[in-house]
Parts: C-alpha cells; structure tokens; sequence
C-alpha cells in the first residue's frame, strides 16, 4: 500500500475543538446524553432500562451476567435482570471509555452489548454514513438534504471525483477518504514524485469563490460553504499552508 | 437396473436435481455412485470445513454449479474474529485444477482475494455467474478481472460484501463484445462508478432483467439507463436526491412507464419524497420491495407510497413506517408474504415507532405471511399469540426484542408462551430467532413441537441445562444451533452427542461450557470438529474464574470428513 497523503495541515484546527464543536451540532447526541426518559416529549417511556446489559463491555462484566443469568427467573423482574453490583458497576464505568462504539456517533456511555442487536455489521456500516436523525422534525427539516456533493479535483490527476460531505462526520474523516479515493493516482513519475516528499495541500472553494485552506472553520461552517475541494500541489500552495517549514515532516 | 446401459441411468437420475435425492442414490451402489458422480451438475456445501475442497472436485468433475459457505451465521454480527477462516482460494484452485466445466459460483461469508478471482476468471471458459453474499477480502480490482475475462458472464450479482474501492475502470472492465449481462448487481460497492460506462453496458446487453446500481448512480443516470430497459424486471436505484436535470424527470417518467415487467425495487439511497412520486405509477404491479436503506423517508411518505402496493409479497422497510403505517400495510397489501423491519436506532434504550402493535395488526391483514424478520422494543404473550393464530403458515418467524432479557411489557413474564403458540401453530416453521425474557419453558415447547424446525437462534435465553437438551431431544431436524449469553454448559453440551452428527454445527458463545467439556465432546465424537475461539490470552481469563473450571468464551461445532482444518489462525484450538 502506497504511504497516505501528507494531509497535516487539517491538524491546524486542534482536534478537540473541531469535534467538540461538531458533536454540539451533531443531531446524532440529541438521541441520548443521558438516561433513558430524560429525552424528548414524543418518545414512549421504556421502562426502567436500567438493566446494566447495555453498558457490558465485550469482556469481563459478561462473565459476571452469564451467572446472573442461572438465577430462577425473578417473576416481579421489569428490569430483566437483576443490576450488577456496585463493584461491578465500577469496572463497568472504567471500561466504557474504552468502549468502541460502532454506529452513529454516540457518547460512549452508549455502551452496548458486542453483536447486539443482531444486525448485519453492512447494514450498521451502510446506516452510520446515512447520519441517522431519529427524532421526527429533523427528518422533516433535513428533507432532501442528506447528500452535500461537491467535486474533488487533485492536480495532475486525469479526472474528477465527487464527494458527498454529508457522509463524513469531521475532517479527518474527510481526509481519510479523501486519500483512499486518489491513492489510485500514485503511477508514473508523478506519483513518484508525491510520495517522495508527500506535499499536498487541501483547499476548498467557499460560497463567494474564494480559495480557502481547509480546516480553519468548524466542520459544520466548513460543509455549509464548501463548493467544490482541490487537492492542490504543495508547491502552489506556498503561500496558504502555514506551517511552511514542516511541510516534509513524515506525521506518522 | 444393473443390466441398464449406464447413459439410461444417468437419464433417470437427471429427473433427481435435488441434493438430497442424488446423495441417497450415490448411496445404493458403487455403478450408481459412480454414474451419479459424474453426472452430477450441481453442488451446495454447507460448510466449507466439513469436506476437502479437493476431494469435492475430484468426485464430481463435471460440476457445473457450486455454492459454498463459510463463516457461522454468528460473523454477521461481529462474533467471529476477522482471520477465523472460510477461505475461497482452496474451492477456487480445487475447481479450477479438476472441474473446468465450471459456470457458476456462489458464495457466502466466505474470505474471497482478488488473487482468487483472478484466477476464477481465467480458468473456466463457460464460466457465466458469480454469487458473492457477505463476502470480503476482495476490491474492485478483483471485479475488474471478472469483467474482463468472463467473455460470457451473464450474471455478477454482489450482495452486501466488503469490498475495497480501487476506483472505477472495473466496470469499464467489460469487454464492447460482452452482450449477455442478465443480472448485475454492485449496490454494495461503495465508490463512484462511470457513468458512461454503465450507460453503454447498459445499452449493448439486452438479457438484462436484473440491475441494482450503487449509491453513487445520479438520478440523471438512472433515467438514462431506465430509457434502454424496458425488459427490466428488478430494479434497485443509485440516490434519489431531489438535485437533478428537468430532462431526467421526463424521462425516468415516460422510461418507467415502459417498464411493464418491473416487478421489484430496492435501493432508494437518500431517497427524497419528490422522487418516490415517479415511483407511484409503477406501484400496482410491484411484489417485492426493499426499502430498509431509507431512513430519509418518514412514515407518511412510506405509506403514501406502500398503499399503492397492492400485489406486494415481499416488504423490507425500517421501524420508521410505525405502528399504523403497518396497519396501512396490512389493509393494502393482502398477498404480502414476507415482512422485515429493521430498527433505525440500534440502540438498546432507544426508540422505536413499532411495537406488538403493528404485528398484530399485520397478521390480521396478511394471513398469507410466512416470513418475519421484526425489530422492536417491546412485546406481549398475548399479541404472539393472535399473530400465530392468523398466520399459521410461518416457516420463517425471527424476532428481536431490542432490549436482553425484556419481559412481556404488560405483565412482566416471560414470553415463553407467545413463542410457545407460534411453533405449536405453525407447523412448517423452518427457522426461528427467540428473544426477551425467556425461561427454560419456551425450550420445552420448542423441543415438543417445532418438528420441522432446522435453524434456531438463541440469545440471553432460558436458564438451565434443560433449555439447550429440550431442543437437542425434540427438534428431529434441527441442523443449525446457535446460542449467545444463555446459561447452558457442559451438561447439555454432552446431553445428547449423536446428535451433532444430525447437524450441520453448533455455535455458543458466552455460555457456561467449559473446556474440559469441550474435549470430553471431543473424545467422543471424532467426526466432529470443535474450536474453541478465543480472541485474548485465555490464561488470564481463567484466573479470575477463582479456581472454577475456565469457560469456553466462543464455541463452534461442526461435523466433518475433512479432519482438522489447517488454516486455523492461532486464537482457534481445533480439539
């Protein structure tokens, strides 16, 4: 596999502040922050989850519900199961920031069940770029616009992509794909050439047509006014990139 | 018969297609094995362990279509580690050493290189369908080579693998003389395709009925495509957003207008209510529709659209069409035979527009349903109950209670007897997903009457030994097993050993088996494989069991002729 595109610039935004702004935005943490039945009106009140199954790491803690499990079933159990203990409890909490959470973004004291519920990791994968809004007014709000296409040109590259910005949640995800999709383009001198030195600049055309550096702007400012993105040689892009001198440090 | 010139044999036995029949007949006599053998045309392998790909292809080297599968079920849901196995290059270079006549592949949670079906491309001159279903490994390279050698492929159908996007010129691939497309499908290819090219494949292949096209397709395309297949009979969409030309509202008009065989549509992405409104004269004639991909389309909007859906037999849609818009499916669409309704949210506390409710209510509308897939929170003994009495024709019925372990939401017990009365009713049920509040009880009823039943899934169910030995002792044709998070160990694992020959395999992960029964299974039935998966260093997990008996955290049983398998990767021990 060819080394990924030198894309250090998007590191000029610090990362907590980019995220920290985007997950504000993000319909995605309306769903929950909290427990259950402290969210909106419309929901039906699901009763008392405070069944600590959701929040079991995949080790560990699964161990402790397997023998909760062989208990006789307790007839007046709304809750399901009995909760863990308060030691286990704990474990728990500590584990959760370890947790991965897979599907839409969530905080992580979503914790969920490994391979629960049982959903094709396809299905999961396919929904998550969907940027799911569950709530019935974004649904209605964001009619028609769960799709941002904007062309991707990269210099010396013989032709043009598109790219919905929608599908990715912030810029290094951006980034991420962005590579994967012009790693094709790493043939001949010229691909040569960009991985020796791997200087390329990301830059976006705004709303007034103006050439901007990528990564000044919070995300969501950044997919309401991007027209179109160039991926420009690091060598035009002098005069944009701040950090001139580190440009050919490898950031691995 | 013996006395019958071996061509008149081989004649009758080509009124037997049917896997089972020709097994059986193979089985009377050598002269019959071996006419058999070699006339046979078609083989299907379960389990892509349980025999040597080698010696598949020497018995029947004038194979002509294979299916293989891999990975347990499980691994759809992240429960098989990546590297556990189910390798297609062993199948792909036995075939392609010892059954050149080879023309069709189909594969299943298998791990497929790009290596593979290079070589698959290049091996087998009448080689015309390729079958990949949950497959990965392989990227659009891969695709390309199919493309372009597979000068009389007639159908490339994809569905729902992982593939790696290496750009376009794969579907460029295929050759200006390649006219005998009939099936393409490459909706789960998640990068832009050109859409030159697809217009011009789609032009010069007349055979097509089949075309399910990926997210990247423009509505623009679309029309463009639609105006050059009017033959079309199963039609899956690129995007549906509202950003498109004037001349492509025309002509995605007047082209579905042609479309009189379109029986079926899928894909839907990012589908805008403007587009579906195209979509609404086709409607009447529909009887399969997908639209489990389109959580931009809210309840109404769905069932604007599924009223007009009178012949549907097959609906997959997501929670968000809610409990009445379930009722709208039931008073519209009497010959609806298969449901599937997925959740939006995945989260166990989340939200759900569906309940009991809307299940009752479809089974009261649609006696003729016979398969459920159905995502929900909550659930009742008594909507179980009405629903087997209306539909007594399941032979599919899986449901998933969002939340492990949740009892019946009106009185807090378990569900045993809902699920009870669904396989006490229907009595062709096939294949059942159980869960919520579960007791060994549920097991009882399922061992007692689910006679045909021959793939079950268990979860956070039942609580002893007794549970897992109902089903062992009951279920006659029970072929696949398998069990996550519910208290069974070493007792039923041993109760009834004869048994896994019966099968096809056994899956349990998170329950209470124990190594040491593990290899008492082991000793005692040495046709079977037993792995024991462990994805993290088993010698601390067994420390904090305080001296008790280390628990086997993933295990899968398979029966076998091939022995141990010797592509296991080193966090799988074979016993």
């Amino acid at each position: 596999m060819s080394p990924p595109l030198e894309l250090d610039y998007i590191g000029l935004s610090p990362p907590s502040a980019a995220t920290g702004r985007a997950d504000d935005d993000l319909k995605g943490t309306e769903l929950r922050l909290g427990l259950p039945g402290s969210e909106s009106p419309n929901r039906r009140p699901v009763t008392a989850i405070a069944t600590t199954l959701e929040l079991l790491p995949a080790k560990g803690a699964k161990r402790v519900f397997s023998d909760e499990v062989a208990l006789p079933p307790p007839a007046a159990s709304g809750k399901g199961k009995p909760a863990v203990p308060a030691a286990g409890e704990e474990e728990e909490e500590a584990d959760e920031e370890d947790k991965k959470v897979v599907a839409p973004p969530q905080p992580a004291a979503k914790a969920q069940v490994v391979g629960w519920p049982p959903i094709r990791s396809y299905r999961k994968n396919t929904m998550a770029t969907n940027q799911l809004k569950s709530s019935k007014e974004d649904v209605d709000a964001k009619q028609g616009q769960g799709f941002l296409y904007v062309k991707v040109s990269m210099d010396g590259a013989p032709y043009l992509r598109k790219v919905n910005l929608k599908t990715y949640k912030n810029y290094k995800d951006m980034s991420l794909a962005l590579e994967k999709m012009f790693i094709g383009f790493s043939t001949g001198k010229d691909g040569a050439e960009r991985q020796k030195d791997g200087e390329y600049v990301l830059t976006y055309e705004d709303k007034d047509g103006d050439w901007m550096l990528v990564g000044d702007v919070p995300w969501e400012m950044f997919t309401d006014s991007c027209r179109r993105l160039r991926i420009m040689k690091g060598s035009d892009a002098i005069g944009l990139a701040p950090r001139s001198g580190g440009k050919s440090n490898n950031k691995n | 018969m013996t006395y019958f010139p071996e061509e008149v044999v081989e004649h009758i036995f080509s009124f037997l297609p049917a896997q089972r029949d020709r097994n059986t007949v193979s089985l009377v006599c050598k002269v019959w094995y071996e006419i058999e053998r070699l006339s046979r045309r078609s083989v299907f392998v379960g389990n892509c362990y349980a025999v040597r790909a080698e010696r598949v292809a020497l018995r029947f080297p004038n194979v002509r279509a294979l299916t293989v599968k891999g990975k347990p079920h499980f691994a759809d849901f992240n429960l098989v580690p990546p590297d556990w196995g189910g390798y297609a290059g062993p199948w792909i270079e036995a075939a392609a050493r010892g059954c050149v006549g080879l023309e069709e592949l189909r594969m299943k949670r298998m791990v497929v290189s790009d290596e593979s079906l290079e070589l698959l491309s290049r091996s087998f001159p009448r080689f015309r369908a390729l079958v990949l279903i949950s497959c990965e490994g392989f990227s659009t390279d891969g695709l390309a080579a199919i493309a372009s050698h597979c000068k009389l492929l007639s159908e490339l159908d994809l569905q729902e693998n992982e593939v790696e996007d290496r750009g376009p010129r794969w579907l460029s691939c295929f050759p200006d003389s390649c006219t005998s497309l009939v099936s393409l499908n490459f909706a789960c290819i998640k990068g832009e395709v050109n859409a030159g090219s697809l217009e011009r494949l789609v032009s010069r292949s007349p055979n097509l009925r089949s075309l399910r096209l990926n997210r990247s397709v423009s509505v623009d395309t679309l029309a463009k495509i639609l105006m050059r297949t009017p033959n079309l009979e199963d039609l899956g969409t690129g995007n549906l957003t509202d950003d498109f030309q004037t001349e492509s509202y025309f002509r995605l008009t007047s082209a579905l207008e042609k479309c009189k065989m379109l029986r079926s549509l899928s894909g839907f992405w990012d589908a805008s209510p403007v587009c579906l409104s195209f979509i609404y004269p086709l409607c009447a004639q529909l009887t399969g529709l997908n639209l489990s991909y389109a959580p931009t389309l809210d309840a109404s909007d769905l069932t604007k659209m599924i009223s007009r859906c009178v012949k549907l037999q097959r609906l997959w849609v997501l929670d968000c069409i809610s409990d009445k818009g379930l009722q709208v499916v039931a008073s519209s669409c009497k010959d609806l035979q298969e449901l599937r309704v997925f959740p939006s949210d995945f989260y166990v506390a989340g939200y759900s527009a569906v309940t009991e409710e809307g299940l009752v209510a479809i089974s009261l509308g649609c006696p003729k349903l016979n398969s459920l897939l159905y995502f929900c929170h909550q659930m009742t003994n008594a909507a179980l109950i009405t629903v087997a009495k209306n539909c007594p024709n399941f032979t599919r019925f899986r449901l998933c209670i969002l939340e492990p372990g949740k009892p019946d939401v009106m009185t807090n017990q378990p569900l045993d007897e809902g699920f009870g009365a669904i396989v006490r009713e229907c009595k062709g049920l096939r294949r059942l997903s159980i869960s919520g509040l579960l007791t060994d009880k549920v097991f009882m009823y399922i061992g007692k009457y689910a006679k045909q039943l021959e793939m079950l899934s268990i979860a956070f169910a039942g609580d002893s030994d007794k549970g897992m030995m109902h089903v062992m002792n009951g279920c006659k044709n029970l072929r696949k097993l398998e069990i996550r998070d519910s208290p069974f160990g070493d007792a039923a694992l041993l109760g009834n050993v004869a048994k896994y020959e019966t099968m096809r395999s056994l899956w349990m992960s998170s329950c209470n088996v124990t190594l040491k029964g593990c290899q008492v299974l082991a000793s005692k039935m040495p046709m079977l494989n037993i792995e024991v998966i462990n994805e993290w260093d088993g010698s601390n997990e067994m420390e904090e069991n305080h001296g008790e008996l280390p628990k086997v955290e993933k295990l899968y049983v398979y029966r076998t002729t091939a022995g141990a398998r010797d592509d296991a990767p080193n966090f799988v021990k074979i016993l």
